[in-house]
């Protein structure tokens, strides 16, 4: 009984792993995101953005390497470590040689590892990692490898970037810091008080404190404190629903300052705050969208709008990864040796239609680009999240951030 | 399996047989044989490591039915005794100079010492009594250490977790588990192991009277067995066993997160368990192989994969409370009688129809999914290896005849299905 | 001290909404001996029914029909579902409703989709009602406040002076011979299943703004309820209520006012080790209230199971 149910099963096993191969000819590249669960929401839009940019960017322009499409395949990792290096398993097994994850630095750290693992025990089935959103800073620092690019600016460039907002800012004497009770949240909390000791000694940190991630209920004994400290501008690395309850909280209950943070746009997240938020939070981020940065940024976005009505470009980056990845290939000539489109990548500089030029730095693989500081409100916004009429309007601009700051990568090439 | 060691907690008195510590040849020969072979036929790499989740997860289930099935404690956070062990299997594969004299194969034996100790710790205090009270402090102490493991960063490596790396064991006869398909051969062996090993425990006396304290603590106590120390002691094995799960886990991923840990791993493992069957010793590796079927699989196909998922939970529970293993259980008196031939035509009769209404109601949530969330424009939808337009009358007209009916058909023979369950389960020639 | 008032203040909305869930769930748990897992799912219903009709009829409207419908609902769930899987036994049950708690959530996602929802207080309440020392007490959660202990006083009443009350305390009690006198127990039951996740619904209507409404609403809320009815004591509407204080008082207090173990140990004679960073010990003197205020509860609970398995006020052991 127990064995002709395994076989039965073991045949259905095969048929599911063995459908999806086929067209050899696209390069295709596996996306690893949540696409169920409670960060589903972020996961789906950025496979949208992924889809659309693939078809926008490369495939409607004749693909690359004389018609070679770029094919994007959906795994859905849970936001689990453990899913996710089961899903990338079986990515490389269907000839898959670049995968794509952002969300989790959790699940970025566990991938980074177990790719480098996996390229040093198997020369033959290498891979490519393109990280597009996950910023622990440690990702190209210490745990740096040769497979790994990022195209985000991690959590210390935007720190950097966003103090240099706040200190432009006199009225701000205290400044009170808060973040979710984990590796990013640490990074940033440890960054705010760097920069800020660096940049302007005067200020005075007047809080700094972590609380559970995902945990949290109730915010309002956090705003509390925060009122009772005299602070006049929160920091915080806070994101979903975290970043949500806390800010709604923090106004709520009389806070009259500033909120500034890296993670609190789109997703619902814009809609939810509405009217509540406006003027209040700003935000760090890459990418121009309003006022838009270029005749061809306009056309995309309004292109993918036609396609997704409800759809934002929230990670304009993505557009970015798509764009350099196709160049590197062809700079390359081939899609299937990752080593050659690795050494292509390092050290590239490319025309972003978001927005100035950036420059995968050949040292860490992290990509140096503008950053944004931005205000929701409903002010001349053309691109709005969530269709609520509400968006980010860029404020100021930091050129190539944090161009020259160091890394403690010790990059081994093969 | 055979049946002789089937009781079915639904029943309340069964009568045992007497204990003896053999195990019944045949079946394990057969699963022995499998777990050999199954290599052969998926050589895939990613087949390998959904059969090696398979095996760590059925002997995480295993271990947990010691306590649910055999000795009647409901745990809500058994996880922590996988993950603990599993933390610890890969601190030492950190110490490397450690690690460096030991072969990889013997790692589970640190990783169970350690889920055993942990689980003679908080047993000391958690089994004095079953029920509520075990279960609450279960929930209580899960997520105390669930909570620990962003907290006390030195040992759990925070959100990240920690990793190590297996290939930095001595050899063993040469192998340095580079390569996917030693770690299954790792991970089958241990798997066989365990299992066997359960499975004497539950001959055990202690494992016999895990079963009469579950059933009725007060006269294994007039008996002058003291029911807290059985549970004492079927609680730690299990510990013990949940940590050989959790060092495997750490060889076959080489990280360990908070994950390992929470509540929702606990929780899973209850359902698999149930799902399996959880009063029979093999009813829990066939949810393990269920769910993560399920879990991996189905998943890449569709992302209402969850939703599927609680769907099957909450049949089985309504529907076959004994699980998938009490399912095919319930065949063993026709089979006895002889009569097991009987009930295939009807059987098919119904089932087919029965099938058709699943696929056709699944492919209706589909479409209803596909409808409102597809791009603007992108009409065509792939189902069942058919590609059609999802906005045209057409499919929805077929899917909903398929429902209807396959439903009709499925209802209208259901009763001649159930006349001969009964024909074939009642002896020829008197009264059932 | 101002700020201990509005601590007390922000305290009692969360322990009085912790009550409105624990209520109804601790009559379910002593009368059917289960742990309703999916609770806390009824709760995150109630709110985006209250989304949904608010669209359409406003927040009153929804206020007054969200309950009803999840009421409803439940009482549903119990007579086709639970009473079904009653005669199994209690795993089964439990199990039942972890599997409707993951159903329920998977449903909310394939209908509302998977971002929060833009779900408000009304017009009316959106003001600040007082401030203390700097510190704005919302209006709605003066109404949070009120609704609440009109809910309890209600139940109260009902469960001790009404003749459908005494039938239902006596039903949790001796079920056979309630039976036995010619009531209708499975009514009873299905009755006090569909209040209780009425009450749930209530909470989750006038929670959904304060606290969003999003599909893990229900998960935060999770095991917290169970906690506080164990803590409590089974069956004991005032131990709910004290338990909900309780809680709800711990963890804000415990986020509001920075404790620290290095204080802690430091008074206790222990040095501090130097460099920390580079301590074993390094997590245990860092450590801070706010980051353990959420699983003060749990340890609370586990102490309470180990020296008084029947609760604060419960009569009878869990």
């Amino acid at each position: 009984m127990k064995k002709s149910l395994k076989l039965g099963l073991g045949a259905a096993l095969a048929v599911a792993l063995s459908a999806a191969s086929g067209f050899a000819e696209n390069v295709k590249i596996a996306f690893i995101d949540p696409l169920s669960g409670p960060f589903a929401s972020t996961g789906t839009n950025g496979l949208h953005q992924y889809e659309f940019a693939a078809d926008y960017m490369v495939n409607q322009n004749g693909g690359v390497l004389d018609g070679r499409n770029f094919e994007i395949v959906a795994f859905d990792n849970k936001i689990s470590p453990k899913e996710s290096l089961i899903q990338l398993q079986v990515a490389i097994d269907q000839g898959i040689r670049y995968i794509a994850q952002g969300n989790s630095s959790g699940v970025a750290n566990a991938l980074t590892d177990a790719i480098d693992k996996h390229n040093r025990r198997n020369p033959d089935s290498r891979v490519l990692f393109l990280n597009y959103a996950a910023v622990d800073p440690a990702l190209t620092n210490d745990k740096c490898n040769f497979w790994h690019f990022r195209f985000d600016a991690n959590a210390d460039i935007k720190m950097d970037a966003l103090t240099d907002v706040i200190v432009a800012n006199e009225d701000i004497k205290k400044v009170y810091i808060i973040g979710q009770d984990y590796s990013f949240g640490k990074a940033v909390a440890a960054a705010a008080t760097k920069f800020l000791g660096e940049k302007r000694p005067d200020i005075e940190i007047v809080g700094n404190e972590l609380h559970p991630i995902g945990k949290v209920k109730d915010f309002t004994p956090y705003s509390r404190k925060i009122n009772a400290s005299g602070a006049d501008a929160v920091i915080t690395g806070n994101w979903g629903a975290d970043m949500l309850g806390l800010g709604k909280s923090v106004i709520e209950n009389g806070f009259e300052g500033p909120i500034y943070t890296y993670y609190a746009a789109g997703s619902g997240i814009t809609a939810a705050f509405g009217d509540t938020g406006k003027g209040r939070i700003r935000l760090i981020s890459q990418g121009g969208i309003n006022p838009i940065a270029s005749e061809e940024a306009r056309a995309a976005y309004n292109a993918f709008k036609e396609k997704y009505p409800e759809g934002n470009i929230d990670q304009s980056r993505i557009f970015n990864v798509i764009g350099m990845l196709a160049q590197a290939i062809e700079g390359a000539g081939t899609a299937d040796d990752v080593v050659e489109v690795a050494k292509q990548l390092e050290g590239m500089e490319y025309e972003s239609m978001w927005g100035g030029k950036v420059f995968m730095r050949p040292q860490d693989h992290q990509l140096i680009q503008d950053m944004n500081v931005g205000v929701h409100t409903d002010e001349n916004i053309e691109f709005d999240y969530d269709t609520s009429g509400y968006g980010i309007l860029t404020e100021s601009t930091i050129e190539m951030a944090s161009m020259d700051s160091a890394t403690t990568c010790k990059m081994r090439r093969p | 399996m055979t049946e002789d060691f089937a009781t079915d907690p639904t029943k309340p008195a069964q009568r045992l047989r007497a204990g003896s510590l053999t195990i019944p040849l045949i079946p394990w020969l057969i699963a022995g044989a499998l777990v050999i072979v199954m290599p052969l036929f998926f050589q895939a790499n990613s087949a390998i490591t959904i059969m090696n989740q398979m095996a760590i997860t059925i002997i995480f289930a295993l271990a947990y039915n010691m306590l649910l099935g055999q000795g009647g404690m409901l745990s809500f956070g058994h996880a922590v005794y996988m993950g603990v062990g599993g933390f610890a299997t890969v601190h030492i594969m950190n110490m490397s100079d450690f690690f460096a004299m030991l072969p990889l194969p013997v790692m589970p034996i640190f990783g169970g010492l350690v889920g055993m100790v942990l689980a003679m710790i908080v047993g000391s205090f958690s089994t004095r009594s079953a029920g509520t009270v075990f279960a609450m402090i279960s929930l209580g102490v899960g997520e105390l250490i669930a909570a620990c493991s962003v907290i006390i960063v030195v040992f759990f490596g925070g959100e990240e977790g920690i990793s190590g790396d297996r290939t930095y064991g001595l050899p063993f006869f040469g192998i340095e588990f580079l390569q996917q398909i030693e770690v299954y051969y790792l991970i089958a062996f241990w798997l066989m192991v365990s299992a066997a090993l359960m499975y004497l425990f539950s001959r055990t006396p202690v494992g016999r009277m895990a079963n009469a304290v579950r059933d009725n603590p007060e006269r294994a106590e007039f008996l002058g067995y003291s029911a807290r120390w059985v549970r004492f002691y079927s609680f730690v094995a299990s510990g013990f066993f949940a940590g050989i799960a959790g060092a495997l886990f750490a060889i076959n991923y080489e990280i360990l997160t908070e994950e390992n840990l929470n509540l929702t791993t606990s929780g899973l493992i209850l359902l698999v368990t149930f799902l399996g069957g959880a009063g029979f010793f093999f009813g829990p590796v066939l949810g393990a192989i269920v769910f993560t079927l399920v879990q991996t699989v189905l998943s890449l196909e569709t992302e209402l994969w969850g939703f599927y998922a609680g769907i099957l939970f909450v049949a089985t529970v309504m529907y076959f409370p004994g699980g998938l293993a009490g399912l095919i259980m319930m065949h063993v008196p026709a089979l006895r009688l002889g009569k097991a031939g009987r009930l295939i035509v009807p059987y098919l009769k119904t089932l087919i129809p029965g099938l058709f209404t699943v696929l056709g109601a699944s492919a209706l949530i589909e479409m209803i999914f596909h409808y409102r969330h597809a791009a603007v424009g992108d009409d065509e939808m792939t189902l069942f290896w058919t590609s059609f337009d999802s906005h045209s009358a057409l499919p929805w007209i077929v899917a909903i005849a398929v429902t209807v009916v396959g439903f009709w058909l499925t209802k209208k023979t259901a009763p001649d299905m159930a006349a001969a369950w009964h024909d074939a389960n009642s002896p020829d020639g008197g009264a059932a | 001290m101002d700020l201990i008032l509005v601590n007390l203040i922000d305290g009692l909305v969360t322990g009085l909404l912790l009550f409105m869930l624990s209520a109804g769930l601790t009559l379910i748990f002593s009368m059917m001996g289960v742990l309703n897992f999916a609770h806390a799912s009824f709760y995150m219903l109630g709110a985006y029914f209250a989304y949904q009709i608010s669209i359409y009829l406003g927040f009153w409207m929804g206020l007054l029909i969200a309950p009803l419908v999840v009421g409803v609902l439940g009482a549903g769930v119990e007579r086709y579902g639970l009473r079904r899987v009653h005669q199994y036994g209690h795993v089964p049950e439990l199990i039942f409703t972890f599997g409707l708690a993951l159903l329920i959530e998977e449903l909310v996602q394939f209908i509302w989709g998977k971002n929060a929802m833009p779900y408000e207080a009304p017009e009316s309440l959106q003001f600040t009602a007082f401030s203390i020392a700097g510190n704005s007490i919302p209006a709605f959660k003066v109404f949070m406040i009120f609704t609440s202990v009109l809910i309890f006083i209600g139940l109260l009443y009902v469960l001790t002076r009404t003749r459908v009350g005494m039938i239902i305390q006596a039903a949790l009690s001796y079920p056979r011979t309630v039976e036995a006198l010619g009531h209708n127990v499975p009514l009873i039951f299905m009755g006090v299943f569909g209040v209780g996740t009425a009450l749930a619904g209530v909470a989750g209507v006038i929670a959904g703004p304060v606290l969003s409404t999003f599909p893990g609403m229900a998960f935060v809320l999770g095991s917290i309820v169970f906690v506080t009815i164990v803590i409590g004591g089974l069956g004991s509407l005032w131990g709910a209520l004290v338990a909900s204080l309780l809680i709800g008082w711990i963890t804000t207090f415990a986020k509001a006012y920075n404790l620290r173990m290095e204080d802690l140990l430091t008074t206790l004679g222990f040095t501090k080790p130097e460099p920390i960073w580079d301590s074993a010990w390094r997590d245990l003197w860092t450590l801070t209230s706010p980051q353990i205020a959420d699983i003060l509860p749990y340890i609370l609970m586990v102490l309470i199971l180990i020296f008084r398995p029947y609760g604060l006020f419960g009569k009878r052991d869990a």
